[in-house]
């Protein structure tokens, strides 16, 4: 199966060593499958997998327009829109809580040509968990480890073999031309039920922050303690898949110029700093306040649901053990208090 | 509008360049294409995004008013980069424009009312477009009245102005500087203080003001005392931006993105969000 996307598709999967940087495909954390490789297996950790597929709709650098500084140039003068691809990608080895954080950062970016393009190309062939970490947490969040929201096609392990389910067009265009068993009756309600015996994951305790008075979650006292604790590097922002912020610079080479946009990190002072020196968030406390609150209050006052899938990536790589999990045991204490 | 690409200015041409303070300077502006210039409609306190080759965008308002549109007018306070970079064009010069964005003043709401403009320093830019609006359509509007501000004479912008907006029967205009300058034949005070010399009756009245954040602060405070309730107050942000479209998440005050549901927001509506200005 794999063989055959492989052939007409650019394939990922994720990338089980640390990646330069600079990946050359632009996916880092994932390597695209070569042709030539005889293996087309490969491994997926229990989990999420090391790097989110953000970078798949929302890479980085995205170059939004090009435009040349030559003098004799006849396009001297003109802001162009950028080449771009559109050979279709497939990413496999998604696990639910990414496939979800797709689809909640499809919110803010609704209007925004790029992130939708990359979605239209790009086909998520996903995993249900069988095993979760500690770290884990998508239930929490509304989600589920056999969840099959976002994928294009979800693979469940049955006895001997997978289960696999179609869920768009995008998946249904994946398994056209292959010879596929029909799914026995019996691994299709065992599924359900395994599903079913899950229970209903939207309502959670955590609903209450929703309602609850923007003023008692901001002037919350452990902030205070957190804002000390957090060393601002970022780290989370950058490995969290449902951080969407960006910054926009110009780059020019040789006379060429593009103007790019990366991830940036509501984590660092420059991110909101005035011109003029004055800076709304100049102190640690306000910026990790800021990225939490926008998390589990500012976005789900904008668009309903909470900006987290639950994929743990945060609490495990923190460097100073700063647990999201317990951010919100905190701040859902405080509200029962109020 | 999925197939647009947000990102992307509209081409317009520099067609005037004025210099109007040391470190101020104004473009006026029109789209090269005349179908988009055409078309083009904005309000007065809607902002756009000045794009440069090789430096990038900034955020400044329209300060020509919609009445009058034969150009779109900018002012820029060299400070940064990209300002750097706008004060060396000059005209015919390329430029890319990606407007309007960004909310505007309720000047609907407004009608009826006497009107109190409050501007300090290049904080009269975002002020203008919106008086002149009012003086264009002037049966609307009550009694209007200027307070413009600046730290010397040298530092006041639309200078050009400023002697027909005195002259103007129907427009009570008070200029004021922060310390004594010699030939200066206006008031010498801080805006605040002058502002209750000048005491408005708060009846019946809206106050808009813009200006640097230590003005801001005490000239609400001035506002409290001659009686202005929030609602009647009107203001204009800045903030650091860069998508102009709500996405980015730079200018957040809370779940607020000032880009989009700003820059304009009344004393009362800011007084609900976090105090992240």
């Amino acid at each position: 199966m794999i063989e055959e996307w492989n052939k007409v598709h650019v394939v990922y999967v994720p990338a089980m060593e640390k990646q330069a940087a600079a990946s050359p495909d632009w996916a880092p954390g994932w390597c695209r499958l070569d042709s030539s490789s005889i293996a087309l297996t490969f491994p997926l950790p229990i989990g999420p997998t090391p790097a989110s597929v953000k970078t798949f709709f929302f890479p980085q650098p995205e170059t939004l327009l090009t435009y040349t500084l030559e003098n004799n140039h006849p396009d001297k003068g003109l802001m162009r829109e950028p080449e771009r691809s559109r050979d279709m990608q497939v990413v496999l080895g998604v696990r639910p809580c990414d496939a979800r954080s797709v689809l909640l950062n499809n919110l803010p970016y609704q209007e925004d040509q790029f992130f939708q393009a990359n979605r239209q190309r790009t086909a998520l062939v996903g995993f249900s968990c069988d095993q979760t970490l500690s770290t884990c947490f998508c239930t929490r969040m509304g989600g589920s480890p056999l969840d099959s929201e976002g994928l294009d096609l979800a693979l469940s392990r049955t006895e001997d073999g997978f289960l696999i389910e179609v869920c768009s067009e995008k998946g249904e265009a994946l398994v056209a031309d292959l010879e596929l068993a029909p799914a026995p009756e019996s691994d299709i309600s065992a599924l359900a039920a395994r599903r079913n015996a899950g229970g209903n994951p939207s309502a959670t305790e955590l609903d209450s922050l929703k309602g609850s008075e923007l003023g008692t979650l901001y002037d919350a006292p452990l902030w205070q303690s957190l804002g000390e604790a957090c060393i601002n590097c970022g780290a989370c922002t950058f490995i969290c898949p449902t951080c969407y912020c960006f910054d926009i610079q110009d780059e020019v080479v040789r006379g060429q110029g593009r103007r790019i946009r990366y991830w940036d990190s509501c984590m660092f002072p420059l991110y909101s700093l005035h011109t003029s020196g004055h800076n709304p968030r100049g102190q640690k406390v306000q910026r990790t306040r800021n990225r939490f609150l926008h998390k589990l209050k500012y976005f789900p006052d904008r668009f309903g649901p909470f900006s987290c899938v639950g994929c743990g990536r945060c609490v495990q790589d923190c460097p100073v053990n700063i647990d999201i999990r317990e951010v919100m045991d905190d701040l859902i204490h405080l509200t029962a208090v109020e | 509008m999925k197939d647009k690409n947000h990102y992307l200015p509209e081409m317009a041409t520099i067609n005037e360049v004025i210099q109007e303070t040391h470190n101020i300077m104004t473009f006026r502006v029109t789209f090269n294409d005349p179908q988009v210039m055409e078309n083009f409609t904005f309000q007065p306190g809607q902002v756009g995004q000045l794009s440069s080759f090789g430096t990038g965008e900034a955020t400044f308002v329209i300060n020509s008013p919609p009445t009058r549109k034969d150009y779109l007018q900018f002012s820029v306070m060299r400070t940064g980069e990209v300002t750097s970079k706008l004060h060396s064009l000059s005209e015919g010069d390329q430029i890319g424009v990606r407007a309007p964005l960004g909310n505007f003043f309720p000047y609907e709401d407004m009608k009826g009312k006497d009107i109190v403009f409050i501007g300090g320093g290049i904080g009269m830019a975002p002020l203008r477009p919106l008086m002149l609006y009012m003086l264009d359509n002037r049966k609307d509007y009550g009694k209007i009245t200027l307070l413009y501000g600046a730290r010397s004479p040298v530092d006041m912008a639309f200078n050009y102005e400023l002697q027909s907006w005195l002259e103007r029967e129907d427009l009570e205009t008070h200029l004021t500087i922060d310390a004594k300058y010699e030939g200066w034949q206006h008031t010498v005070g801080l805006i605040p203080n002058v502002l209750l010399d000048i005491a408005p009756s708060s009846e019946n009245c809206v106050a808009v003001t813009c200006g640097p954040p230590i003005m801001i602060k005490f000239t609400l405070q001035a506002l409290e005392k001659l009686g202005f309730k929030d609602e009647q107050i009107v203001t204009t942000l800045e903030k650091r931006m860069k998508c102009g479209v709500g996405i980015c998440g730079r200018c957040n005050i809370g779940s607020s993105y000032v880009c989009m549901d700003g820059p304009v927001f009344t004393a009362a509506q800011l007084k609900e969000l976090p105090n992240e200005l």
